[in-house]
């Protein structure tokens, strides 16, 4: 218990003593947002993972496209 | 799968760009960090604050570092998904290990000792938060193992089976792919790099304050021990690359052929130190490749295969083969491929058919020619052929500056040594104006690396044209400005808030 207080305490004196360091979590945060929020969900579709519900079919859909000019 | 070239090249754009801003952040932290945590040891030992101001100056500078560079690897994965999800298929099993650990290791290691590392000063013992600067330098580190491990895979694959049911590679010697000599050298040379990086920069600000003739005391600190450790990681650098240039050599030989701009083997073969390319020179004609050029003896021989006397085969001989020194032509390898994707279309086909024995007999046909398989997909010999223009001045531009930052490092700490570095001031402006410079020869390491290998995305096995996605061509070029200005003013804000720090001095920690 003595423990998890004490890592508490490290963690929270820490960001409250920040100076620099608001500045950086903010445009951390304000980063993350546009990756993960922003462009992740409108422009980065995982494309087999959209157009496919199983492995299987994203396996036969890969074979086809390496076979292709061979049928 | 054989996408519009516009589309690739856009795919191939962006990926570049992503990768090239991304490792505008990482080399920093590699060796900042050690250079922070060797501070901290002297300050630990001495007992003198004036280290541990010191060190915690460079600390807060890490941390901008860290704090704008984190995430910017995401985007790459995100490509891995749209852009390039035909390949992150096919590889899937080589790269979820690596970077699954990856993931792990940098959440756990590095985020669970940079607290202590940043927050510690007071609450912990001088030698537990010295013991998390050095494990935050060490996981730092580890984390670029892993990806350098999946990037050598891509180099030279091994320790993998193609399943033709699944179309995945599948990991069956996982000691075979991280003990991979491609990826070994990688690493180390990656690593080392990054060392000789964070040295000139620390060297580069510290000549700054002393140009200014302020924070002398600390300047000159900072300058010894940047110096020391840029010194020796230098010599590392150069054992390092040495290594990468011979597995090059073995397994990457167009690769070789093209950081030199060698179109036709020879015995004996120099480096060229320096060099001019004819922008006429043309594959299969006879013309001289350079205007002008000054050559090593000997060295490349040497470099590649460790023997004076060697072979080196250049660019023609790889593409048309030669019979004299058995190389393949990429004809007969094309041949060999189209052989293997017959074999791979006849056993999907007996499958679905459900003649177990023909599929059988198929698939033995195609582990007989699946080496070369991604050469199936080439549509002529030359394809094979990388730009040369590109991977050979990049190639001498990093080598060259490599050379520099050897020379920068003995001269600054001779003078830093015998205290006369600030009358030195060609020296101090040198060695500031050398910190752009150490960017630029990283990102030409990573343009050697990532161009020369061309047309491939798994060496000999698939080539870009088939990694792609089949996705529109105007959505990637929307994506790629979208990053370009993302990207663009991250590194402004950084470096807006690394000038203030640096400019606020060590005095205001």
């Amino acid at each position: 218990m003595h423990l998890l207080n004490e890592i508490y305490h490290l963690y929270y004196d820490g960001f409250k003593s920040m100076k620099i360091g608001k500045k950086l979590w903010l445009l951390i945060a304000i980063k993350l947002f546009i990756l993960f929020v922003i462009v992740k969900w409108i422009f980065f579709p995982n494309i087999l993972k959209t157009k496919f519900d199983t492995d299987a079919q994203r396996s036969t859909y890969i074979l086809e496209q390496l076979t292709k000019n061979k049928e | 799968m054989e996408h519009a070239t516009e589309l690739i090249d856009w795919s191939r754009a962006q990926f570049a760009l992503t990768a090239l801003y991304h490792w505008l952040f990482v080399p920093l932290t590699l060796g900042l960090t050690f250079i922070i945590a060797i501070m901290e040891t002297i300050y630990v030992k001495t007992g003198d604050v004036w280290w541990k101001k010191t060190t915690q100056f460079w600390m807060t500078i890490l941390a901008i570092n860290f704090a704008i560079g984190l995430a910017t690897g995401i985007i790459m994965e995100f490509e891995f998904g749209t852009n390039w999800s035909n390949y992150s298929w096919i590889v899937g099993d080589i790269f979820g290990a690596p970077l699954a650990i990856e993931g792990l290791m940098a959440f756990f290691m590095e985020s669970t000792f940079f607290a202590v590392m940043f927050f510690g000063w007071d609450k912990v013992s001088k030698k537990m938060h010295l013991t998390s600067t050095w494990l935050v330098a060490i996981g730092s580190n580890l984390s670029a193992l892993w990806i350098l491990v999946a990037n050598g895979w891509m180099q030279h694959p091994v320790g993998m089976t193609f399943n033709p049911d699944t179309a995945r590679n599948e990991m069956h010697d996982f000691a075979a792919v991280f003990f991979n000599p491609n990826a070994v050298s990688k690493f180390l040379h990656t690593i080392s790099s990054g060392y000789v990086l964070a040295s000139v920069f620390v060297i580069g600000i510290s000549a700054w304050y002393l140009i200014k003739r302020r924070e002398v005391r600390f300047a000159k600190r900072s300058i010894i021990v940047a110096a020391s450790f840029g010194l020796i990681t230098s010599l590392f650098m150069l054992t390092s690359g040495d290594e990468s240039a011979f597995e090059v050599a073995q397994n990457q030989p167009m690769k070789l052929a093209a950081m030199e701009g060698l179109y036709r083997g020879e015995e004996r073969a120099g480096i060229i130190a320096i060099g001019l390319l004819d922008k006429e020179k043309e594959l299969g004609d006879e013309k001289e490749p350079f205007l002008f050029s000054l050559e090593i003896p000997n060295a490349l021989s040497f470099l590649g295969y460790h023997s004076l006397n060697a072979f080196v085969p250049g660019i023609h001989d790889l593409v048309y083969g030669n019979e004299k020194h058995h190389i393949m032509s990429i004809s007969d390898k094309m041949q060999e491929g189209k052989l293997a994707v017959s074999a791979l279309t006849a056993y999907k086909t007996y499958k679905k058919e459900g003649k177990e024995a023909k599929a059988k007999e198929a698939l033995k046909d195609f582990r007989a020619h699946e080496k070369y398989m991604g050469y199936g997909y080439l549509k002529k010999p030359e394809d094979a052929v990388p730009n040369v223009a590109l991977t050979f001045y990049s190639f001498h531009t990093m080598v060259g500056l490599g050379t520099w930052f050897l020379i920068l490092f003995i001269l600054v700490l001779y003078f830093a040594m015998i205290n006369e570095i600030e009358k030195k001031r060609w020296l101090l402006y040198a060695a500031l104006w050398s910190i752009p410079l150490a960017y630029v020869a990283q990102e030409c390491g990573w343009i050697v690396a990532e161009v020369g290998r061309q047309p491939w995305a798994i060496q000999d096995l698939l080539p870009v044209g088939m990694a792609a996605s089949n996705v529109a061509s105007s959505s990637v070029m929307i994506t790629f400005w979208l990053f370009a200005v993302l990207f663009t003013g991250l590194l402004i804000a950084e470096v807006k808030i690394m000038l203030t720090q640096i400019k606020n001095g060590p005095e205001a920690h």
